[in-house]
């Protein structure tokens, strides 16, 4: 549904453009195109990637994996699969709420969660071209070493 | 040949797929199916935000992103990325293509490592879904904490990065 708001944002935006000026209006079409075609061959590089990766490690993969005493190891694992999968958030949070339900730490869910939005192993190419190598790394770990933290606030709080 | 060449590493991708369904059908299917979906997510919510990229690329003055986002915006340029951010749609990728507007249009750089993060996990939709799920004092404890950390990493990475090598990063975006 927040899809369809930025449909209507967009077509919206364009209607007002196009009656304002004409020509700005198919500059703005042609630059959307041309940045589009730009990071086409990254995008389709990571589609490709989540969809091997997401075929390979499946939800049940994931909940045998974070189940029940898991312990410190689980948690590892957790960061890891979160940081390297692109699971949308609408798939993520139900699969956190099974694996909770079946006894899982707060803390691996906590980490598994926040590396999952934070860390970005298989955008990193693509992070490394819009911004630079060294950006890409220090973002990306630091994010993981924060991740922890949240988790151990987590565990704390809601734990 | 040039677009052969852009295209080398998904002809790559391909091959290694096809050589997976030849060698286990079963995996192989499963991979086209994740493929096929992850790219019908990609082509739902992409188009829309490249429009309003070219929009905003046209119409909005530099001098205005400047004097809102740019460095000495202070804490309303924080504000500012963080609701930027927490308003998209879509996974970390799309967040890219904006920041590189942003900067191309003289976003500070602090401001846009806030803006990539708030995207990354602060997303409105997000939060309401993670709240159902795993309750409101686990989602609100996470938005909390994420915020603080986003700031403290973007802080962290504009202090860490010398000028030099953030003018190379924006260069990248300069063309016109």
């Amino acid at each position: 549904m927040d899809v369809l708001f930025f449909y209507v944002l967009a077509a919206a935006g364009v209607v007002w453009s196009y009656a304002k000026d004409r020509q700005k209006t198919k500059q703005s079409l042609k630059k959307a195109w041309k940045a589009f075609d730009n990071i086409l061959p990254a995008f389709a590089l990571i589609l490709l990637l989540i969809g091997a990766t997401m075929a390979v490690i499946s939800p049940a993969t994931v909940n045998q994996l974070l189940g029940a005493n898991s312990g410190a190891t689980g948690m590892v694992v957790a960061a890891a699969i979160g940081s390297i999968t692109l699971i949308p958030g609408f798939i993520a949070f139900p699969l956190a709420k099974a694996v909770l339900d079946m006894g899982a730490g707060i803390m691996q869910v906590a980490v598994f969660i926040s590396t999952l939005m934070m860390v970005g192993v298989v955008t990193a190419p693509m992070e490394t071209q819009f911004f630079s190598r060294k950006t890409m790394l220090l973002r990306n770990g630091m994010s993981l070493l924060f991740s922890f933290l949240v988790a151990f606030v987590l565990g704390k709080v809601v734990g | 040949m040039a677009q052969l060449v852009r295209y080398k590493w998904v002809i790559l991708a391909l091959l290694a797929d096809g050589a997976v369904f030849v060698w286990n059908p079963a995996l192989g299917t499963q991979i086209a199916l994740r493929t096929t979906d992850s790219f019908l997510e990609m082509l739902s919510f992409i188009p829309p935000i490249f429009i309003i990229l070219g929009l905003l690329d046209t119409w909005v003055p530099r001098e205005k992103v400047v004097s809102h986002l740019g460095s000495g915006s202070g804490i309303r340029g924080l504000m500012l990325a963080t609701v930027l951010g927490a308003a998209a749609a879509g996974p970390l990728y799309g967040a890219f293509p904006v920041a590189a507007v942003m900067m191309k249009k003289g976003a500070s750089f602090f401001n846009v490592m806030v803006f990539i993060g708030s995207w990354a996990t602060l997303k409105v939709p997000m939060f309401l879904f993670e709240t159902q799920f795993l309750g409101g004092l686990f989602s609100v404890t996470r938005w909390i904490c994420s915020f603080t950390g986003i700031v403290l990493i973007a802080f962290i990475l504009d202090r860490l990065l010398s000028e030099t090598e953030k003018q190379a990063i924006y260069t990248k975006h300069r063309q016109p």
